[in-house]
């Protein structure tokens, strides 16, 4: 087949898709995004024959607007439009979650300082305060007191990119220390890990250890389920535990987001699945579908 | 081996390279980008505006 990945920037988990898909000799065009020009009516040319476009943009902006040009091209791409924006924005991806029943952290939203100062008062301390768009735990905030909430809250609205001013808060999971992260093609579960730390902030990307996960029945349906809410795809699931019973097992889950580009190279160090080779196993799938179709 | 553009100090690259991809320089820090692989060729890398995905 013939795969056209999309980038700006070659990262770890980039190279090991290049690399899988050279070793079983797809044919592979590298397209550099910063160099396109995305017709209203004629795709660009160095999509010319892909049989799969692989979004693998870091900046949501371009794979939002990117993967709705190749839905209007008819180039099959991973993952779909609709997938990418409900991923892209946490206000779209906690109303997915929530619509189809997933238990999510409760959270609200509001436009200005004092409204958002109500929502935290009324959920009490800690909480969380998270921009609508971002990643890697970036420029999220616990809120322990109304004084450092007094204080976010002005420092946003004063300094913060429009965006900033959708104060999206959250409640506070007590989670045991670590999250769950679920690499999923739609929905199937291709492997899984603890992120563990002793800051609040369990992301791979802020230094957290990782450690294999077994996932239980009920956390695979819901990663299940909520692939399916965001329109399925190639996925990370966040989850987290919300409590331990005494033999350490999980009591339940809530799902806090779902990603859509989603980087695997920290699973794939972390498990003993090949991630990359199932990922790639599964592309291969898609594209045998597409073209019995 | 190839120079940084930002320091002038040398960069040891690997083996397989890949066009995108960023190394850092480890004299003074700087990102840089692989433009060309055959010679290398590296450019300071743009930052990037805005969020990334995830
Ligand atoms: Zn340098």
């Amino acid at each position: 087949m013939k795969v056209g990945l999309l980038y700006s920037r070659i990262r770890k988990d980039e190279k090991l898709l290049l690399e899988e898909l050279r070793e079983r000799d797809h044919d592979v065009v590298k397209i550099d995004v910063r160099k396109q020009r995305f017709s209203i009516r004629e795709p660009p040319e160095a999509f010319e024959g892909v049989d799969v476009v692989l979004d693998r943009c870091l900046a949501t902006s371009r794979s939002r607007y990117a993967t709705q040009f190749c839905e209007a091209y008819d180039i099959p791409i991973v993952n779909s439009a609709e997938t990418a924006e409900i991923c892209a924005d946490k206000v779209k991806n906690s109303l997915a979650l929530e619509k189809a029943g997933i238990p999510t952290p409760n959270t609200e939203v509001a436009f200005t300082k004092d409204a958002a100062m109500q929502i935290i008062e009324s959920f009490g301390y800690p909480c969380v305060l998270k921009p609508v768009i971002g990643s890697w735990g970036r420029l999220m905030a616990k809120i322990d007191s109304k004084s450092a909430a007094e204080a976010i809250l002005e420092h946003k609205a004063t300094l913060g990119h429009y965006e900033h001013k959708v104060f999206y808060v959250q409640e506070f999971v007590e989670k045991p220390g670590r999250d769950i992260r679920v690499l999923a093609v739609d929905g199937d579960p291709v492997g899984a890990m603890v992120r563990s730390s002793d800051h609040w902030l369990t992301n791979a990307a802020k230094g957290a250890e990782t450690d294999s996960f077994e996932l239980d029945e009920e956390a695979t349906s819901l990663v299940e389920q909520a692939s399916d809410a965001v329109g399925g795809g190639l996925l990370g699931v966040d989850l987290m535990e919300t409590g331990v019973d005494e033999n350490g097992d999980p009591e339940g889950y809530t799902v806090h987001e779902v990603n859509h580009t989603v980087e695997f190279k920290a699973l794939n160090d972390a498990t003993d699945v090949d991630v990359t080779g199932e990922v790639v196993d599964w592309l291969e799938a898609q594209v045998e579908a597409e073209v019995t179709v | 081996m190839t120079d940084c553009v930002e320091c002038g100090a040398e960069v040891s690259l690997h083996d397989n390279l890949e066009v995108g991809e960023i190394i850092d320089c480890t004299t003074c820090g700087a990102e840089l980008e692989v433009i060309d692989v055959e010679p290398p060729e590296l450019d300071k890398a743009p930052e990037l505006e805005e969020d990334w995905g995830e």
